[in-house]
Formats: structure tokens, C-alpha cells, sequence
């Protein structure tokens, strides 16, 4: 069962302790898989973007860079297939060392269904 | 019977009275565990320490996140 990635309610001692889903930023800019980069880059500014279906289910990441280029070329051809993600429930302090090491610019967090609850800059 | 469920029918069956069963050891259930779950852990899992639950409700298990 995943009650807890699911980010619903917890007792016990570290019920309190801060997780990957406090500290996410929400509202961030998505945008869908046969949308094109000029249209993107218009709506969103130099942010990250998150390509999500109908279900809002992540299906990839955008760059502020990945925006940059012709504007006529769809997302698809542009995003980050497997961009790092964390559950909600992971404490922050746990976050696994390799995103630090490998300095991940942008990391999400989603439920174990791959629905986009936010956005992390380690 | 057993039956394995999601989340959602979780929810719907604490909202209708079922007892829930956290079988995770003691130290992991004070660290963490669902509302409401009381703690019978897999190892002392017998009908003396289930004796205390209610046979007439439902009974709802979980381990880990996935279990």
C-alpha cells in the first residue's frame, strides 16, 4: 500500500519531520507532449517545465536551455525522458547524496502513480 | 478471505469501521505508521495478540509503502 508516498496523514514520532513534498514547489509550469517549444517559451519564461499527459502523470522535463532552440521543434523532441524523482514522503534529509554529487539542477516529486506534485532545486 | 487493496479502498473501509494492523516492528510504528493503525508485528502476528481486534469488522494489514 502507498499511504504514505501518497503524502496522506502519519502519527508517530517523525510524523513531523519535513519531507520532500514540504518543501516542493507547486504550480509549476507544465505543458503537454505535442505542444511546441516557441508556444512553451512563451507561456513559461526561463523556467522548468514539465511535460505531463492528461492525468497530469510526468512524462518528461524541459530545461530553461532545452527552450532555446527552434522554436517550430516540439517538446518531445527536446525533454528529459528521465528526469530524477523523488517520492513525497522521502525526509529531506535522505535525499540521496548521487543528486548532490551529480548536481541535479531540478528534481520532481511525484506520487508512486508518476502524478507531478512539484518541483525541487537541491 | 484476503484480499489485497489500494489506498482509496483504505480510505473507504477505516470511513466504514475497519481496523487496521500496522505488522511492522514496534520501533518502525512509533516512528511512523496510519492513523488509527495499532501494532501487531508480523513475527508476533498469533491469535492471542490478534485477540484484541474485532472479528466482526474488517481487518486491514500493512508493512512498507508497496506491502
Amino acid at each position: 500500500m502507498d499511504w504514505f508516498t501518497a503524502g496522506l496523514p502519519r502519527e508517530g514520532s517523525d510524523a513531523n519531520v519535513p519531507r520532500v513534498a514540504d518543501v516542493a514547489q507547486r504550480g509549476v509550469p507544465t505543458c503537454r507532449l505535442e505542444e511546441r517549444i516557441g508556444d512553451v517559451r512563451d507561456r513559461v519564461r526561463r523556467k522548468p517545465v514539465v511535460v505531463v499527459d492528461a492525468d497530469r502523470v510526468v512524462l518528461g522535463l524541459v530545461g530553461p536551455d532545452g527552450l532555446t532552440g527552434d522554436p517550430a521543434a516540439g517538446v518531445e523532441e527536446v525533454m528529459d525522458l528521465a528526469p530524477v524523482t523523488f517520492r513525497p514522503n522521502l525526509r529531506i534529509g535522505e535525499m540521496p547524496e548521487y543528486s548532490k554529487k551529480h548536481r541535479v539542477q531540478h528534481a520532481l516529486v511525484t506520487t508512486n502513480d508518476g502524478i507531478l506534485v512539484g518541483l525541487i532545486e537541491p | 478471505m484476503l484480499t489485497v487493496i489500494e489506498r482509496q479502498r483504505v480510505q473507504q473501509l477505516i470511513q466504514q469501521g475497519a481496523q487496521l494492523v500496522d505488522v511492522l516492528g514496534a520501533k518502525d510504528y512509533e516512528a511512523e505508521h496510519i492513523p488509527g493503525a495499532i501494532n501487531i508485528p508480523l513475527k508476533a502476528l498469533n491469535r492471542e495478540t490478534t485477540s484484541r481486534l474485532d472479528s466482526r469488522r474488517p481487518v486491514i494489514t500493512y508493512c512498507h509503502d508497496y506491502q
